[in-house]
Protein backbone atom coordinates (compact mmCIF):
# COMPACT_ATOMS: atom_id res chain seq x y z
CA UNK A 1 0.00 0.00 0.00
CA UNK A 2 1.47 3.52 -1.37
CA UNK A 3 0.29 6.11 1.40
CA UNK A 4 0.83 9.44 2.24
CA UNK A 5 2.38 8.32 5.27
CA UNK A 6 5.79 7.43 3.82
CA UNK A 7 8.29 9.75 5.21
CA UNK A 8 11.62 9.72 4.21
CA UNK A 9 12.13 6.03 3.68
CA UNK A 10 15.52 6.19 2.16
CA UNK A 11 17.06 8.42 4.81
CA UNK A 12 15.74 5.60 7.13
CA UNK A 13 17.79 3.44 5.30
CA UNK A 14 20.66 5.02 3.97
CA UNK A 15 23.46 3.05 6.20
CA UNK A 16 22.05 -0.26 5.03
CA UNK A 17 22.55 1.07 1.55
CA UNK A 18 26.00 2.22 1.71
CA UNK A 19 26.65 -1.77 3.29
CA UNK A 20 24.56 -2.67 0.08
CA UNK A 21 27.09 -1.20 -1.88
CA UNK A 22 29.59 -3.35 -0.98
CA UNK A 23 27.90 -6.46 -2.44
CA UNK A 24 29.23 -7.26 -5.58
CA UNK A 25 28.31 -10.04 -7.96
CA UNK A 26 31.44 -12.17 -9.25
CA UNK A 27 33.09 -11.06 -12.70
CA UNK A 28 32.15 -13.50 -15.51
CA UNK A 29 30.20 -13.44 -18.91
CA UNK A 30 27.03 -12.60 -17.92
CA UNK A 31 27.52 -9.70 -14.73
CA UNK A 32 26.37 -7.12 -16.36
CA UNK A 33 22.79 -8.79 -17.31
CA UNK A 34 22.68 -10.35 -13.69
CA UNK A 35 23.21 -7.09 -12.74
CA UNK A 36 19.57 -6.33 -13.33
CA UNK A 37 18.50 -8.70 -10.14
CA UNK A 38 19.46 -5.50 -8.29
CA UNK A 39 16.42 -3.44 -9.08
CA UNK A 40 14.25 -5.50 -6.67
CA UNK A 41 16.64 -6.85 -3.90
CA UNK A 42 20.33 -6.73 -3.05
CA UNK A 43 22.71 -9.08 -4.79
CA UNK A 44 23.74 -11.18 -1.41
CA UNK A 45 20.19 -13.32 -2.21
CA UNK A 46 22.22 -14.54 -4.84
CA UNK A 47 25.35 -15.53 -2.72
CA UNK A 48 22.97 -16.65 0.06
CA UNK A 49 21.18 -18.91 -2.41
CA UNK A 50 24.75 -21.14 -3.46
CA UNK A 51 26.02 -23.66 -3.78
CA UNK A 52 23.52 -25.70 -4.36
CA UNK A 53 20.99 -25.20 -7.27
CA UNK A 54 22.35 -26.35 -10.81
CA UNK A 55 21.57 -24.37 -14.63
CA UNK A 56 17.91 -25.51 -14.69
CA UNK A 57 17.55 -24.48 -10.56
CA UNK A 58 18.54 -21.22 -11.44
CA UNK A 59 16.54 -20.77 -14.72
CA UNK A 60 13.49 -21.81 -12.87
CA UNK A 61 14.78 -18.99 -10.24
CA UNK A 62 14.86 -16.16 -12.87
CA UNK A 63 11.77 -17.18 -14.26
CA UNK A 64 9.94 -17.15 -10.90
CA UNK A 65 11.03 -13.56 -10.15
CA UNK A 66 9.76 -12.72 -13.86
CA UNK A 67 6.33 -14.45 -13.80
CA UNK A 68 5.40 -13.68 -10.70
CA UNK A 69 7.32 -10.65 -9.16
CA UNK A 70 7.65 -9.01 -12.85
CA UNK A 71 11.38 -8.73 -12.62
CA UNK A 72 12.43 -6.38 -15.45
CA UNK A 73 14.25 -8.74 -17.37
CA UNK A 74 14.24 -9.65 -20.89
CA UNK A 75 13.30 -13.30 -22.01
CA UNK A 76 16.11 -13.00 -24.21
CA UNK A 77 18.21 -12.74 -21.36
CA UNK A 78 16.95 -15.52 -19.15
CA UNK A 79 19.81 -17.85 -20.92
CA UNK A 80 23.12 -15.86 -20.09
CA UNK A 81 22.32 -15.01 -16.84
CA UNK A 82 21.12 -18.18 -15.75
CA UNK A 83 24.30 -19.73 -17.22
CA UNK A 84 26.35 -16.91 -15.69
CA UNK A 85 24.73 -17.98 -12.26
CA UNK A 86 25.30 -21.52 -12.82
CA UNK A 87 28.82 -21.13 -13.64
CA UNK A 88 29.33 -18.33 -10.43
CA UNK A 89 27.03 -18.99 -7.97
CA UNK A 90 25.88 -23.34 -9.10
CA UNK A 91 26.18 -26.40 -7.63
CA UNK A 92 29.81 -27.80 -6.96
CA UNK A 93 29.75 -31.10 -9.31
CA UNK A 94 30.26 -34.13 -6.81
CA UNK A 95 33.86 -34.71 -6.31
CA UNK A 96 35.16 -31.16 -6.26
CA UNK B 1 27.27 -41.97 29.63
CA UNK B 2 29.13 -45.27 29.43
CA UNK B 3 29.30 -45.18 25.71
CA UNK B 4 32.57 -44.09 24.51
CA UNK B 5 32.54 -43.84 20.90
CA UNK B 6 35.61 -44.19 18.54
CA UNK B 7 37.24 -41.34 16.82
CA UNK B 8 35.71 -42.94 13.52
CA UNK B 9 32.16 -43.63 15.11
CA UNK B 10 32.57 -39.74 16.52
CA UNK B 11 33.52 -38.56 12.94
CA UNK B 12 30.25 -40.44 11.61
CA UNK B 13 27.86 -39.33 13.98
CA UNK B 14 28.90 -35.50 13.78
CA UNK B 15 29.19 -35.70 10.32
CA UNK B 16 25.36 -36.83 10.77
CA UNK B 17 24.70 -34.35 13.04
CA UNK B 18 25.88 -31.53 11.34
CA UNK B 19 25.80 -32.03 7.82
CA UNK B 20 28.67 -33.56 6.01
CA UNK B 21 29.97 -30.46 4.82
CA UNK B 22 31.37 -30.62 8.94
CA UNK B 23 33.48 -33.40 8.91
CA UNK B 24 36.38 -32.03 8.02
CA UNK B 25 36.04 -29.72 11.25
CA UNK B 26 36.67 -32.44 13.67
CA UNK B 27 38.64 -32.55 17.16
CA UNK B 28 41.70 -30.71 16.63
CA UNK B 29 39.48 -27.95 15.07
CA UNK B 30 36.90 -28.35 18.38
CA UNK B 31 37.63 -25.09 19.83
CA UNK B 32 37.55 -23.08 16.20
CA UNK B 33 34.53 -25.18 15.80
CA UNK B 34 32.64 -23.81 19.07
CA UNK B 35 33.67 -20.93 17.76
CA UNK B 36 32.06 -20.92 14.40
CA UNK B 37 31.70 -18.51 11.73
CA UNK B 38 28.77 -15.90 12.22
CA UNK B 39 25.59 -17.62 12.68
CA UNK B 40 26.95 -21.31 11.53
CA UNK B 41 23.97 -23.81 12.20
CA UNK B 42 26.49 -26.58 11.89
CA UNK B 43 27.96 -25.14 15.35
CA UNK B 44 24.58 -25.63 17.02
CA UNK B 45 24.17 -29.59 16.25
CA UNK B 46 21.82 -29.35 12.37
CA UNK B 47 22.58 -29.37 8.64
CA UNK B 48 25.05 -27.00 7.93
CA UNK B 49 23.68 -23.90 6.26
CA UNK B 50 24.30 -23.24 2.31
CA UNK B 51 28.02 -22.64 1.99
CA UNK B 52 27.13 -18.85 0.47
CA UNK B 53 24.92 -18.16 2.74
CA UNK B 54 27.51 -18.93 5.71
CA UNK B 55 30.33 -16.78 3.59
CA UNK B 56 28.14 -13.99 3.02
CA UNK B 57 26.13 -13.46 6.16
CA UNK B 58 27.64 -10.99 9.01
CA UNK B 59 26.37 -9.27 12.45
CA UNK B 60 25.42 -5.91 10.97
CA UNK B 61 23.53 -3.54 13.30
CA UNK B 62 20.05 -1.76 11.34
CA UNK B 63 19.39 1.60 13.30
CA UNK B 64 17.20 1.04 16.57
CA UNK B 65 18.75 -2.67 16.58
CA UNK B 66 21.72 -4.46 18.38
CA UNK B 67 24.09 -6.39 15.87
CA UNK B 68 21.99 -9.18 13.87
CA UNK B 69 22.35 -11.67 12.31
CA UNK B 70 21.99 -10.26 7.97
CA UNK B 71 21.22 -12.46 5.69
CA UNK B 72 20.45 -9.58 2.96
CA UNK B 73 20.33 -6.15 3.30
CA UNK B 74 17.49 -5.11 0.32
CA UNK B 75 14.53 -6.45 1.75
CA UNK B 76 15.66 -6.28 4.91
CA UNK B 77 16.59 -9.86 6.83
CA UNK B 78 18.18 -10.32 10.11
CA UNK B 79 18.21 -13.16 12.55
CA UNK B 80 18.41 -12.78 15.86
CA UNK B 81 21.92 -14.74 17.21
CA UNK B 82 21.04 -17.83 19.50
CA UNK B 83 22.43 -15.96 23.10
CA UNK B 84 19.13 -13.77 22.81
CA UNK B 85 17.16 -16.81 23.38
CA UNK B 86 18.50 -17.70 26.57
CA UNK B 87 15.66 -15.92 27.99
CA UNK B 88 12.12 -16.61 27.63
CA UNK B 89 10.95 -13.15 26.48
CA UNK B 90 13.32 -11.76 23.38
CA UNK B 91 14.77 -7.70 23.65
CA UNK B 92 13.24 -5.60 21.37
CA UNK B 93 16.75 -4.61 19.91
CA UNK B 94 17.13 -8.41 19.29
CA UNK B 95 14.09 -9.21 17.91
CA UNK B 96 14.62 -10.76 14.21
CA UNK B 97 13.65 -8.27 11.04
CA UNK B 98 11.77 -9.89 7.95
CA UNK B 99 10.30 -8.12 4.78
CA UNK B 100 9.33 -9.34 1.36
CA UNK B 101 9.38 -5.74 -0.27
CA UNK B 102 11.79 -3.11 0.02
CA UNK B 103 9.65 -0.67 -0.14
CA UNK B 104 9.59 0.17 3.85
CA UNK B 105 7.90 3.63 4.68
CA UNK B 106 8.39 5.13 8.08
CA UNK B 107 4.86 5.65 9.30
CA UNK B 108 4.37 8.30 11.55
CA UNK B 109 2.24 7.72 14.87
CA UNK B 110 0.11 10.79 14.66
CA UNK B 111 -0.27 10.41 10.53
CA UNK B 112 -1.21 6.30 10.84
CA UNK B 113 -4.76 5.56 10.62
CA UNK B 114 -6.22 1.67 10.27
CA UNK B 115 -9.01 1.50 7.12
CA UNK B 116 -11.34 -1.10 8.25
CA UNK B 117 -14.03 -2.54 5.66
CA UNK B 118 -15.21 -4.39 2.71
CA UNK B 119 -17.90 -5.91 1.25
CA UNK B 120 -18.80 -7.87 4.70
CA UNK B 121 -18.66 -5.26 7.04
CA UNK B 122 -21.78 -3.43 7.83
CA UNK B 123 -19.79 0.00 7.58
CA UNK B 124 -16.23 1.53 7.22
CA UNK B 125 -13.82 2.55 9.99
CA UNK B 126 -10.76 4.65 9.90
CA UNK B 127 -9.27 4.54 13.07
CA UNK B 128 -6.19 6.91 14.34
CA UNK B 129 -3.81 5.30 17.04
CA UNK B 130 -5.42 7.32 19.72
CA UNK B 131 -8.55 6.54 19.30
CA UNK B 132 -7.59 2.69 18.60
CA UNK B 133 -6.26 2.86 22.62
CA UNK B 134 -9.30 4.97 23.89
CA UNK B 135 -12.18 3.18 22.06
CA UNK B 136 -11.20 -0.42 22.74
CA UNK B 137 -10.68 -2.38 25.77
CA UNK B 138 -6.47 -3.34 26.15
CA UNK B 139 -5.56 -7.17 25.79
CA UNK B 140 -2.08 -8.89 25.95
CA UNK B 141 -0.63 -12.06 24.91
CA UNK B 142 3.17 -13.39 24.86
CA UNK B 143 3.92 -15.44 21.82
CA UNK B 144 6.21 -16.70 19.55
CA UNK B 145 6.53 -14.71 16.41
CA UNK B 146 8.13 -17.37 13.92
CA UNK B 147 9.16 -16.87 10.19
CA UNK B 148 7.21 -19.93 8.43
CA UNK B 149 10.85 -20.32 6.98
CA UNK B 150 13.12 -20.53 10.36
CA UNK B 151 15.39 -22.86 9.88
CA UNK B 152 14.66 -23.33 5.85
CA UNK B 153 18.47 -23.27 5.40
CA UNK B 154 18.87 -26.07 7.21
CA UNK B 155 17.04 -28.50 4.86
CA UNK B 156 18.68 -31.01 2.99
CA UNK B 157 18.82 -31.18 -0.11
CA UNK B 158 18.83 -27.31 0.39
CA UNK B 159 15.88 -25.55 -0.91
CA UNK B 160 16.16 -21.75 -2.29
CA UNK B 161 14.68 -18.34 -0.10
CA UNK B 162 15.89 -16.57 2.49
CA UNK B 163 18.63 -19.25 4.09
CA UNK B 164 17.30 -18.74 7.65
CA UNK B 165 19.30 -20.63 10.65
CA UNK B 166 17.41 -20.73 13.71
CA UNK B 167 16.71 -17.13 14.65
CA UNK B 168 14.16 -16.04 12.60
CA UNK B 169 12.12 -16.10 15.56
CA UNK B 170 11.64 -14.33 19.02
CA UNK B 171 8.91 -14.50 21.77
CA UNK B 172 7.64 -11.36 23.42
CA UNK B 173 4.57 -9.74 25.20
CA UNK B 174 2.16 -7.64 22.38
CA UNK B 175 -0.37 -5.30 23.72
CA UNK B 176 -2.78 -3.37 21.61
CA UNK B 177 -6.40 -4.21 21.46
CA UNK B 178 -8.20 -7.12 19.99
CA UNK B 179 -8.89 -7.37 16.43
CA UNK B 180 -12.54 -9.18 17.04
CA UNK B 181 -13.53 -5.62 18.83
CA UNK B 182 -12.84 -3.24 16.39
CA UNK B 183 -14.60 -5.90 13.53
CA UNK B 184 -17.75 -6.01 15.98
CA UNK B 185 -17.47 -2.23 15.48
CA UNK B 186 -17.21 -2.16 12.14
CA UNK B 187 -20.14 -4.90 11.64
CA UNK B 188 -19.38 -8.54 10.47
CA UNK B 189 -22.36 -9.42 7.84
CA UNK B 190 -23.52 -13.03 7.24
CA UNK B 191 -21.28 -14.55 4.72
CA UNK B 192 -18.05 -13.38 5.76
CA UNK B 193 -15.36 -16.04 4.81
CA UNK B 194 -12.02 -14.55 5.28
CA UNK B 195 -10.34 -11.23 6.56
CA UNK B 196 -7.87 -9.34 4.68
CA UNK B 197 -4.47 -7.64 5.83
CA UNK B 198 -2.21 -5.22 3.99
CA UNK B 199 0.06 -3.26 4.91
CA UNK B 200 2.00 -0.20 4.57
CA UNK B 201 5.03 -1.55 3.06
CA UNK B 202 4.96 -1.93 -0.66
CA UNK B 203 7.06 -3.36 -3.69
CA UNK B 204 10.55 -2.07 -5.59
CA UNK B 205 8.38 -2.55 -8.78
CA UNK B 206 4.53 -1.69 -9.72
CA UNK B 207 4.21 -5.36 -11.35
CA UNK B 208 5.18 -7.18 -7.73
CA UNK B 209 2.05 -8.53 -5.78
CA UNK B 210 1.76 -6.54 -2.82
CA UNK B 211 2.15 -7.99 0.09
CA UNK B 212 -1.17 -8.96 1.44
CA UNK B 213 -2.80 -12.27 3.85
CA UNK B 214 -5.67 -13.20 4.92
CA UNK B 215 -7.19 -15.23 7.46
CA UNK B 216 -9.96 -17.46 7.96
CA UNK B 217 -12.99 -15.45 9.90
CA UNK B 218 -12.64 -17.66 12.64
CA UNK B 219 -9.18 -17.02 13.32
CA UNK B 220 -9.93 -13.26 13.13
CA UNK B 221 -12.20 -13.34 15.08
CA UNK B 222 -10.40 -15.62 18.13
CA UNK B 223 -9.65 -13.60 21.18
CA UNK B 224 -6.04 -13.84 21.03
CA UNK B 225 -5.81 -12.14 17.60
CA UNK B 226 -4.63 -8.62 18.11
CA UNK B 227 -3.90 -5.30 16.76
CA UNK B 228 -0.89 -4.85 18.57
CA UNK B 229 1.11 -1.42 19.19
CA UNK B 230 3.64 -2.27 21.93
CA UNK B 231 5.82 -5.09 22.23
CA UNK B 232 7.64 -5.55 25.63
CA UNK B 233 6.47 -2.86 27.16
CA UNK B 234 7.55 -0.32 24.31
CA UNK B 235 6.33 0.73 21.10
CA UNK B 236 6.52 -1.48 18.44
CA UNK B 237 10.42 -0.77 16.65
CA UNK B 238 10.24 0.08 13.44
CA UNK B 239 11.43 -2.84 12.01
CA UNK B 240 9.04 -4.89 13.92
CA UNK B 241 5.99 -3.16 12.08
CA UNK B 242 5.36 0.30 14.20
CA UNK B 243 2.72 1.58 15.03
CA UNK B 244 0.85 -1.26 14.89
CA UNK B 245 0.72 -5.09 13.57
CA UNK B 246 -1.40 -7.93 13.25
CA UNK B 247 -0.69 -10.92 16.12
CA UNK B 248 -2.15 -14.32 15.59
CA UNK B 249 -0.91 -16.29 18.26
CA UNK B 250 0.08 -19.63 17.19
CA UNK B 251 0.02 -18.64 13.38
CA UNK B 252 3.56 -18.61 11.45
CA UNK B 253 4.90 -14.91 11.19
CA UNK B 254 3.41 -14.95 7.75
CA UNK B 255 -0.16 -13.72 8.81
CA UNK B 256 1.22 -10.88 11.76
CA UNK B 257 1.28 -8.16 8.76
CA UNK B 258 3.70 -5.26 9.96
CA UNK B 259 2.48 -1.21 9.42
CA UNK B 260 -0.40 -2.51 9.05
CA UNK B 261 -2.49 -0.10 7.47
CA UNK B 262 -6.16 -1.75 6.16
CA UNK B 263 -8.67 -4.64 7.07
CA UNK B 264 -10.96 -6.08 4.79
CA UNK B 265 -14.04 -8.70 5.56
CA UNK B 266 -14.71 -10.49 2.79
CA UNK B 267 -16.86 -13.77 1.42
CA UNK B 268 -14.51 -14.59 -1.34
CA UNK B 269 -11.24 -16.17 -0.61
CA UNK B 270 -8.69 -14.14 -1.23
CA UNK B 271 -6.64 -14.78 -4.41
CA UNK B 272 -3.39 -12.71 -4.44
CA UNK B 273 0.34 -14.45 -4.89
CA UNK B 274 1.03 -14.76 -1.04
CA UNK B 275 -2.00 -16.35 -0.29
CA UNK B 276 -2.58 -18.75 -3.67
CA UNK B 277 1.33 -19.70 -4.35
CA UNK B 278 3.61 -18.58 -2.19
CA UNK B 279 3.45 -19.96 1.93
CA UNK B 280 2.06 -23.06 0.86
CA UNK B 281 2.72 -26.73 2.17
CA UNK B 282 2.19 -29.66 0.56
CA UNK B 283 -0.95 -31.40 1.32
CA UNK B 284 -1.42 -33.71 4.05
CA UNK B 285 2.44 -34.22 5.23
CA UNK B 286 1.78 -31.88 8.59
CA UNK B 287 -0.70 -32.17 10.92
CA UNK B 288 -1.54 -28.32 11.53
CA UNK B 289 -5.27 -26.91 11.22
CA UNK B 290 -6.19 -26.40 7.58
CA UNK B 291 -7.34 -23.09 6.11
CA UNK B 292 -10.55 -24.62 4.16
CA UNK B 293 -11.45 -21.30 2.18
CA UNK B 294 -7.61 -21.57 0.72
CA UNK B 295 -7.10 -25.72 0.23
CA UNK B 296 -5.80 -25.92 -3.81
CA UNK B 297 -5.88 -29.75 -5.35
CA UNK B 298 -2.16 -29.76 -4.32
CA UNK B 299 -1.42 -27.61 -1.52
CA UNK B 300 -2.55 -25.56 1.16
CA UNK B 301 -1.26 -22.84 3.28
CA UNK B 302 0.93 -22.53 6.48
CA UNK B 303 -1.34 -22.70 9.03
CA UNK B 304 0.09 -22.66 12.83
CA UNK B 305 3.45 -23.75 13.85
CA UNK B 306 4.73 -27.10 14.54
CA UNK B 307 6.24 -28.08 18.09
CA UNK B 308 9.44 -27.23 18.83
CA UNK B 309 12.71 -26.41 20.96
CA UNK B 310 16.46 -24.99 20.65
CA UNK B 311 19.05 -25.57 23.15
CA UNK B 312 20.61 -22.47 23.89
CA UNK B 313 23.50 -23.22 26.59
CA UNK B 314 26.17 -26.12 24.25
CA UNK B 315 27.73 -25.55 20.97
CA UNK B 316 29.12 -28.25 18.97
CA UNK B 317 32.47 -29.22 19.32
CA UNK B 318 32.57 -27.99 22.98
CA UNK B 319 34.73 -29.91 25.39
CA UNK B 320 33.52 -29.52 28.82
CA UNK B 321 36.14 -30.10 31.66
CA UNK B 322 34.89 -34.40 33.51
CA UNK B 323 32.96 -33.49 37.08
CA UNK B 324 31.54 -30.30 35.87
CA UNK B 325 27.82 -30.90 34.77
CA UNK B 326 26.71 -30.81 31.73
CA UNK B 327 23.79 -27.90 32.24
CA UNK B 328 20.83 -27.97 28.80
CA UNK B 329 19.08 -25.07 28.62
CA UNK B 330 16.57 -23.58 26.22
CA UNK B 331 13.54 -23.17 25.26
CA UNK B 332 10.61 -24.84 23.80
CA UNK B 333 7.48 -23.50 22.03
CA UNK B 334 4.02 -25.39 19.87
CA UNK B 335 1.17 -23.69 17.63
CA UNK B 336 -0.66 -22.94 20.92
CA UNK B 337 -1.15 -26.21 22.45
CA UNK B 338 1.48 -25.32 25.00
CA UNK B 339 4.31 -27.16 26.16
CA UNK B 340 3.75 -30.80 28.29
CA UNK B 341 7.64 -31.96 28.60
CA UNK B 342 11.24 -31.17 26.88
CA UNK B 343 12.93 -34.61 27.20
CA UNK B 344 16.71 -34.51 27.34
CA UNK B 345 19.27 -36.80 26.50
CA UNK B 346 22.93 -36.39 27.22
CA UNK B 347 24.39 -40.11 26.64
CA UNK B 348 23.54 -39.51 22.49
CA UNK B 349 19.67 -40.97 23.02
CA UNK B 350 20.43 -44.11 25.01
CA UNK B 351 18.31 -42.47 28.09
CA UNK B 352 15.80 -39.66 27.83
CA UNK B 353 15.27 -37.46 31.33
CA UNK B 354 12.89 -35.14 31.41
CA UNK B 355 13.95 -31.25 31.98
CA UNK B 356 12.62 -29.07 34.41
CA UNK B 357 10.22 -26.71 32.41
CA UNK B 358 10.52 -23.12 33.30
CA UNK B 359 7.90 -20.38 34.45
CA UNK B 360 4.56 -20.78 32.43
CA UNK B 361 4.04 -17.47 30.02
CA UNK B 362 0.68 -18.92 28.30
CA UNK B 363 0.82 -21.51 25.72
CA UNK B 364 1.89 -19.25 22.48
CA UNK B 365 4.98 -18.26 24.79
CA UNK B 366 8.94 -20.05 24.77
CA UNK B 367 8.63 -22.49 27.68
CA UNK B 368 12.61 -22.50 29.16
CA UNK B 369 13.88 -25.54 30.58
CA UNK B 370 16.64 -26.81 32.05
CA UNK B 371 18.50 -30.17 32.72
CA UNK B 372 21.81 -30.85 34.82
CA UNK B 373 23.75 -34.09 33.82
CA UNK B 374 26.86 -35.09 35.85
CA UNK B 375 29.95 -35.92 33.59
CA UNK B 376 31.61 -38.81 35.17
CA UNK B 377 34.14 -40.23 32.34
CA UNK B 378 35.52 -38.76 29.42
CA UNK B 379 34.32 -39.39 26.11
CA UNK B 380 32.22 -37.87 22.98
CA UNK B 381 28.56 -37.79 23.59
CA UNK B 382 25.69 -36.17 21.59
CA UNK B 383 23.24 -34.10 23.85
CA UNK B 384 19.38 -33.66 22.27
CA UNK B 385 15.68 -32.13 23.73
CA UNK B 386 12.59 -33.03 22.28
CA UNK B 387 9.39 -31.22 23.15
CA UNK B 388 6.20 -32.19 22.95
CA UNK B 389 3.29 -30.11 23.14
CA UNK B 390 -0.57 -30.68 25.20
CA UNK B 391 -1.85 -32.46 22.44
CA UNK B 392 0.57 -34.81 21.78
CA UNK B 393 2.72 -33.69 18.73
CA UNK B 394 6.28 -34.37 19.70
CA UNK B 395 9.60 -32.79 17.29
CA UNK B 396 10.48 -35.08 14.56
CA UNK B 397 13.80 -37.86 13.95
CA UNK B 398 13.97 -36.85 10.18
CA UNK B 399 12.92 -33.65 8.06
CA UNK B 400 9.19 -33.66 6.41
CA UNK B 401 10.77 -32.10 3.57
CA UNK B 402 8.88 -29.74 1.24
CA UNK B 403 9.94 -27.16 -1.11
CA UNK B 404 9.46 -24.05 0.35
CA UNK B 405 11.30 -25.22 3.40
CA UNK B 406 8.52 -24.66 6.46
CA UNK B 407 8.16 -26.53 9.67
CA UNK B 408 11.95 -27.87 10.68
CA UNK B 409 11.62 -29.28 13.83
CA UNK B 410 14.08 -31.67 13.44
CA UNK B 411 15.22 -32.73 17.03
CA UNK B 412 19.21 -30.84 17.47
CA UNK B 413 22.28 -33.08 18.02
CA UNK B 414 24.86 -31.22 19.87
CA UNK B 415 28.29 -33.16 20.12
CA UNK B 416 29.80 -32.28 23.34
CA UNK B 417 33.22 -34.14 24.58
CA UNK B 418 34.23 -34.55 28.13
CA UNK B 419 37.46 -34.25 28.58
Amino acid sequence: MRTVLVIGAMLFAGAAAAQESKVVLKDGPGRDKAQACVACHSLDYIQMNSRFLDKAGWTASINKMINAFGAPIEKADVEAIAAYLAANYGAVPAGK
Amino acid sequence: MNKRPSRASRRSFLAKATGAGAASLLAPAARVLAAGPVGSSGALGFAELPDGALAEQALYALPGKVPLIKKTFRPPNFETPVEYFRTAVTPNKAFFVRYHLAGIPQVGAKEWSLSVGGESAERELKLGLAQLKSEFKPAQVTAVCQCSGNRRGLFEPHVTGVEWGVGAMGNAVWRGVRLKDVLAKAGVKAGALEVVFDGADHPALEKTPDFVKSLPLEVALDDNTLVAFEMNGAPLPHWNGFPARLIVPGWTGTYWVKHLASVKVVSQPEKNFWMSAAYRLPKGRFKTPSFQSQVAAANEPITSMVVNSLITSLRSGQQIARGKPLEVKGVAWDGGAGIARVEVTTDSGATWQPAQLGRDLGRFSFREFSLSAPTRSPGSTVVMARATSTSGETQVEQLIHNPAGYHHNVVQRIYVEIV
